[in-house]
């Protein structure tokens, strides 16, 4: 077992979840609530990572991160160095690969708050801070928590992005996917086993928890 | 605030808007009174209701309550909906789901002191026949009882104006002439104006002091049920109050003398009462309602028998209830029928039936004229909007 490898990809995945769980609730809470136009547009781009190979998306954030373009070189004047094969790159990766596991589950959760609960709640004297913070928070909990362990767990797992933007940099950039990876190029098929057993374990868990608090939610208020 | 605003009492609404749908609005209520808004589907009256409670910005409009300016298009004043001081009870009920009865009134209640909501939301509640129930989550409660929380919550915030959006369209029957009742004791506790929207006219005339006549955004009439129902302004609204007697025919001559006016209608001469506005040889539209049709005894006369006698037969005979609707056809070829309600004694005493023979008499005193259009045109509209 890796442990460092284990630790960082926690570790991704904590700051992933941090950042983009904030995103996902203003993002997910525009789109569930405003019509405008070029919405499906701007939805279609939101969901490109669920359908474009992990590399290809790999490649265009190695390319516009990297010293060559004017998005990379301001990060690098930001940073002070540049962004890819370190690990704050790959924490910007990790979000912009996960915005559809953070974003889709909490727009549908906002879009599932009946219309007139909110406006109810506005004529109750409720401020919109506070019909966000009373009403609609807790009724979107649910997909709250999908979106947390949806992305937790697709962050640790991912190879395809991590591999082109982030290499292969123990304690930098080597999570436990590539890790695995690694361990079976050297034939060091027993620790890439236990490995895989481990991340096998940790995503049924997760998802089976996220499942349990969305059964619980409903049967409490369905 | 104008002086005249902040001496005015209860609610005056004006909204005029030409999108989404058209309106042209122009309604009060007084402290205490009930004015219910009726009309189809589709006519406006939810969408009043909502730019009362600041939920719909109409463009053009002034929204006043109790000395409040809430709307002025002129100024461009607009207030948001949690700063009117609105009761709104939904047609869904729109309860928060996750809160308890109590945590629902609750909620409404932020401008009292935190120590003071609880036993506030209690009272509220024990208002509405709901004590006991104050720990239930709202899918734990009866449709009856989520619509008694969404007023107890409505009532919280103590609002300027109640408005209550067909709230008695989604419990049973039974339920729902229980809550009629509960609903009118309450509101003689109440001294807000009160706003019911409802399509159904039983409950309005059941429930309201004044009605307040919608029809594709426009308010036709308003005024006590019984006058509305008796003297409507136009066909439309005849045909909004559900008045089967709607007829069109030509003014012969007035009798100020005997204070008449004489009609030719389809070839008969009617007597009505006296209403010189319209001129000789003029067409307009009439109606009877029910209760000035007299049923002769089949072997007695009485005094209004003399009154616009007219023979047919029986083509419909209903049930309803305790009465019965019946259909009489008084001309078979131009398929002419003055339908009439009787209590169902009535109607076994005078052995009524299918196909039996009676005499009616239209009473001129309850002939009323309207100016005249088209009555199929109307049908076909409300057929349309149905």
């Amino acid at each position: 077992m890796d442990w460092e490898a284990l630790l960082l990809s926690v570790k991704l995945s904590a700051l992933t979840v941090l950042f983009l769980i904030p995103v996902g609730i203003v993002t997910g809470r525009w789109l569930a609530y405003r019509q405008f136009y070029g919405k499906s547009m701007v939805q279609a781009l939101l969901a490109i990572p669920l359908v474009l190979p992990p590399t290809v998306l790999g490649y265009y954030l190695l390319v516009s991160l990297g010293g060559a373009s004017s998005l990379g070189q301001l990060l690098e004047r930001l940073f002070g160095h540049t962004l890819v094969f370190t690990f704050e790159g790959l924490v910007i990766a990790s979000i912009i690969f996960n915005l559809p596991f953070a974003i889709q589950p909490i727009q549908r959760a906002f879009e599932a708050i009946p219309r007139e609960i909110r406006e109810a709640a506005a004529c109750c004297g409720m401020t919109p801070a506070k019909v966000l913070w009373r009403i609609e928070l807790p009724l979107a909990w649910t997909g709250i928590v999908s979106a947390i362990t949806m992305t937790f767990a697709h962050t640790l797992g991912e190879f395809g992005v991590v591999l082109m933007v982030g290499g292969n940099i123990p304690g930098e950039t080597k999570t436990i996917a590539i890790a695995i990876y690694d361990r079976v190029q050297a034939f060091d098929n027993e620790s890439a086993a236990v490995m895989s057993a481990f991340l096998l374990a940790f995503s049924m868990i997760t998802i089976a928890f996220s499942y349990l608090i969305a059964d619980r939610n409903k049967n409490t208020y369905g | 605030m104008a002086d005249e605003a902040q001496t005015a009492q209860g609610i005056q609404v004006k909204l005029i808007q030409a999108q989404p749908i058209p309106l042209a609005i122009d309604l009060h209520c007084q402290p205490g009174e009930v004015l219910a808004m009726v009309g189809p589907s589709g006519s406006g009256k939810t969408t009043v209701l909502r730019a009362i409670a600041g939920l719909h910005h109409p463009e053009n409009g002034s929204v006043k309550c109790q000395g409040e300016i809430w709307q002025d298009s002129a100024s461009g004043f607009y207030l948001a909906a949690h700063q009117r001081a609105v009761g709104l009870v939904f047609q869904s009920y729109a309860l928060f789901p996750h809160f308890t009865a109590l945590g629902n009134v609750m909620e409404a209640l932020a401008h009292l002191p935190k120590i003071l909501r609880k036993e506030r939301a209690r009272e509220l509640l024990k208002r509405v026949h709901l004590d006991g129930l104050e720990d239930r989550y709202p899918k734990a409660l009866s449709g009856g009882q989520q619509q008694r929380v969404a007023v107890a919550r409505a009532l919280a915030r103590e609002p300027k104006v109640l408005l209550l959006d067909e709230p008695f369209s989604a419990v049973d029957q039974v339920t729902r002439r229980r809550l009629y009742r509960e609903l009118n004791e309450l509101r003689r506790s109440l001294s807000m104006p009160i706003l019911l929207v409802t399509h159904d006219l039983e409950e309005a005339t059941m429930l309201a002091d004044r009605l307040c006549i919608l029809h594709k955004g426009v308010t036709l009439q308003s005024g006590p049920p019984l006058e509305v129902a008796a003297h409507p302004v136009s066909a439309t609204v005849a045909r909004l109050m559900d008045q089967q007697n709607l007829f069109t025919a030509q003014i012969i001559s007035h009798d100020p003398l005997v204070q008449k006016t004489l009609l030719r209608w389809r070839g008969l001469v009617l007597e009505a009462r006296y209403q010189p506005d319209y001129s000789p040889g003029s067409r307009v539209c009439w109606m009877i309602q029910s209760s000035s049709v007299l049923l002769h005894r089949r072997n007695r006369q009485s005094n209004g028998d003399r009154e616009n006698p007219l023979s047919g037969t029986i083509i419909e005979y209903m049930i309803l209830g305790d009465r019965v609707s019946v259909r009489v056809e008084v001309d078979k070829q131009l398929q002419i029928a003055i339908t009439i309600t009787v209590p169902v004694h009535v109607a076994r005493r005078n052995e009524l039936g299918y196909g039996e023979q009676v005499t009616i008499s239209l009473l001129a005193e309850g002939i009323h004229l309207m100016p005249f259009v088209k009555l199929r045109g109307i049908r076909q509209q409300d057929e349309l909007i149905g």
